[in-house]
């Protein structure tokens, strides 16, 4: 319990400095409207108590935020355009669903680049360099690609998160799978064993802490993929987002902001959940 | 061999040589090795490290392949050999599955090799039995004493009755008192299963204790400096090294020791 104390304090300090930082930054429209009015120039503690509740305020303050995520979050019908539930779902089936399709390709990729030296040769450069492009100059080519070939917005999603997710899997996997110490191969030499049995009974199980580092920083980055996806679609946080700043519903946005990063939380500490479940079984945790 | 009118030979080393290419040019490992083992003989390769003791076993692990002159086990090629799984390996560390428990480990050649479910678990409490480690089959290693684990490495590798057992330095890491206690335990093991054992160590009463053969290596080539045929009985208390015969013995492999090292 001694931990509570220093994380209350930066959360008290991040709250106050957020305050502030509105008050500064939301003060200039009240001293506006004001000059406007042909008022007296409003007191200190007047300017302040105008920046917590404005309609569109530059910063919205953190209790603004987290109404405005309750109120969407919880307030209107789950079927409504306007419910965060609604746009979190489809961000989260296209993360999901993005996050299997780029895992299956990157452990798929892992296996031939540990079996073949030319695959290695041949494939991860390439691998490498799909991670230097930036996703948000490649996602609307994509999308545009993928629209003329017919598919649904889903799967456009799906395959930018796979994108981004594939290569932390990859990288993770080529090091577990090839993690196995010379004298535990050795060992299966010595039974005479088949090449499957040393992958199924060697290789994978010792790439296991490696996949699910892997799976972690994969999933976070599906979701970065969707929510850039959606950037150019018409449902979901990334398309909330872009609303928002269209009609410059700030307060809108960082809902959204919000409720992507408690999604990015929820996902990881799934991810961290199963881990331990799985290694734990395996023997391998103590 | 004294006991057997009729040695038949296991495996049988003539004129090995063994050459490494390193970046700094080749090394002979082995050199103009020559040696047979028969069956049911307790073979010890004593040397300081460099000297091919683990290269030679290896070799008839067909772990490592020889460059030159003509290696047999069982009559075959070690690779011949390897595939019919003559040997049971036990490596100088227990190299155990983390994940697996003690009896998943011990049951993993018998998985390979596709021995029945019901086999498989008669043979592991058998061999977990042997090593006296019934009971702890479910444990998982990390729970176990590095004593324990080698052990069970040492089931693991009995577990699937090849007639020959290679040991690396089985006990290097481990301290005295358990070192004392599982030499009398392997000891025990060869009298009830009479399989033929290659032994590696480089502790001068480990290698005396043990063996009917004594291999006494070299480096710089590696080579054999001398084979004693050991004169104690095959019942062997721990104090049969206070004995005459035991000292003389091993003062003549420390002179082998010796010899091979003032004329490199």
């Amino acid at each position: 319990m001694k931990s509570i104390v220093p994380i209350l304090s930066v959360l008290l300090t991040i709250i106050a400095v957020w305050y502030a930082a509105a008050v500064w930054m939301n003060a200039p429209w009240v001293y506006d409207q004001a000059a406007r009015a042909e008022q007296t120039v409003p007191r200190p503690w007047q300017v302040a108590q105008a920046t917590m509740n404005q309609d569109r305020p530059v910063l919205p303050t953190p209790h603004q935020v987290i109404s405005e995520l309750l109120r969407s979050t919880f307030g209107l019908p789950v079927s409504s355009k306007k419910s965060l539930v609604y746009h979190a779902w489809v961000t989260i089936s296209g993360t999901l669903l993005g996050f299997v399709m780029g895992t299956t390709l990157g452990v798929l990729l892992a296996v031939g680049i540990v079996y073949s030296r030319s695959m290695e040769m041949s494939v991860l450069p390439w691998a490498i360099a799909s991670q230097m492009v930036p996703i948000i100059a490649l996602a609307p080519m994509l999308a545009v690609v993928m629209h003329a070939v017919g598919a649904t917005p889903l799967m456009t999603k799906a395959v930018i998160s796979a994108y981004l997710s594939f290569f932390p899997v990859v990288v993770g996997m080529v090091k577990g799978l090839r993690s196995p110490e010379v004298m535990q191969l050795d060992l299966l030499q010595t039974y005479a064993a088949p090449g499957g049995a040393v992958f199924w009974k060697l290789r994978l199980p010792s790439s296991m802490p490696y996949f699910f580092a892997s799976v972690k920083v994969g999933i976070a980055a599906s979701l970065v993929g969707a929510i850039v996806a959606e950037l150019n679609q018409q449902a979901g946080l990334g398309a909330r987002l872009l609303q928002g700043s269209y009609y410059g519903q700030t307060t809108q946005i960082w809902a959204a902001l919000f409720l992507s990063a408690i999604l990015a939380a929820v996902l990881v500490m799934l991810a961290g959940r199963i881990e331990r479940r799985v290694l734990a079984r395996m023997g391998m945790a103590r | 061999m004294k006991d057997t009118l009729n040695p038949s030979p296991v495996i049988q080393a003539r004129d090995l040589q063994l050459v490494f290419s390193t970046n700094d040019g080749p090394v002979q490992a082995l050199k103009d090795v020559n040696l047979t083992i028969n069956k049911g003989e307790f073979v010890s390769f004593i040397g300081p490290s460099g000297c091919g003791k683990t290269t030679f076993l290896r070799a008839i692990a067909a772990l490592e392949t020889p460059t030159g002159g003509s290696l047999t086990v069982n009559g075959m090629t070690p690779d011949e050999a390897r595939r019919k799984r003559a040997y049971g390996y036990v490596f100088q560390a227990a190299g155990l599955y983390p994940w697996r428990t003690i009896a998943g480990n011990v049951r993993l050649p018998l998985e390979i090799m596709g021995f029945s479910k019901a086999e498989q678990n008669e043979r592991v409490s058998r061999v977990l039995e042997l090593v006296e480690l019934s009971g702890f089959g479910k444990k998982f290693p990390w729970q176990l004493s590095g004593g324990m684990q080698q052990r069970a490495s040492i089931a693991r590798a009995l577990a699937f009755d090849a007639d020959i057992l290679l040991m690396d330095e089985p006990f290097g890491a481990l301290d005295e008192i358990v070192r004392d206690r599982l030499n009398e335990e392997v000891l025990k093991l060869w009298a009830r299963t009479g399989k033929t054992i290659g032994f590696v160590t480089h502790s001068i009463p480990e290698a005396v204790y043990l063996s009917t053969k004594i291999v006494v290596m070299s480096p710089r080539p590696g080579r054999i400096t001398d084979i004693i045929d050991s004169p104690l009985p095959r019942e062997r208390p721990l104090d049969i090294r206070d004995s005459k015969e035991f000292i003389e013995v091993s003062h003549r492999v420390r002179e082998g020791l010796r010899a091979g090292h003032s004329d490199v």
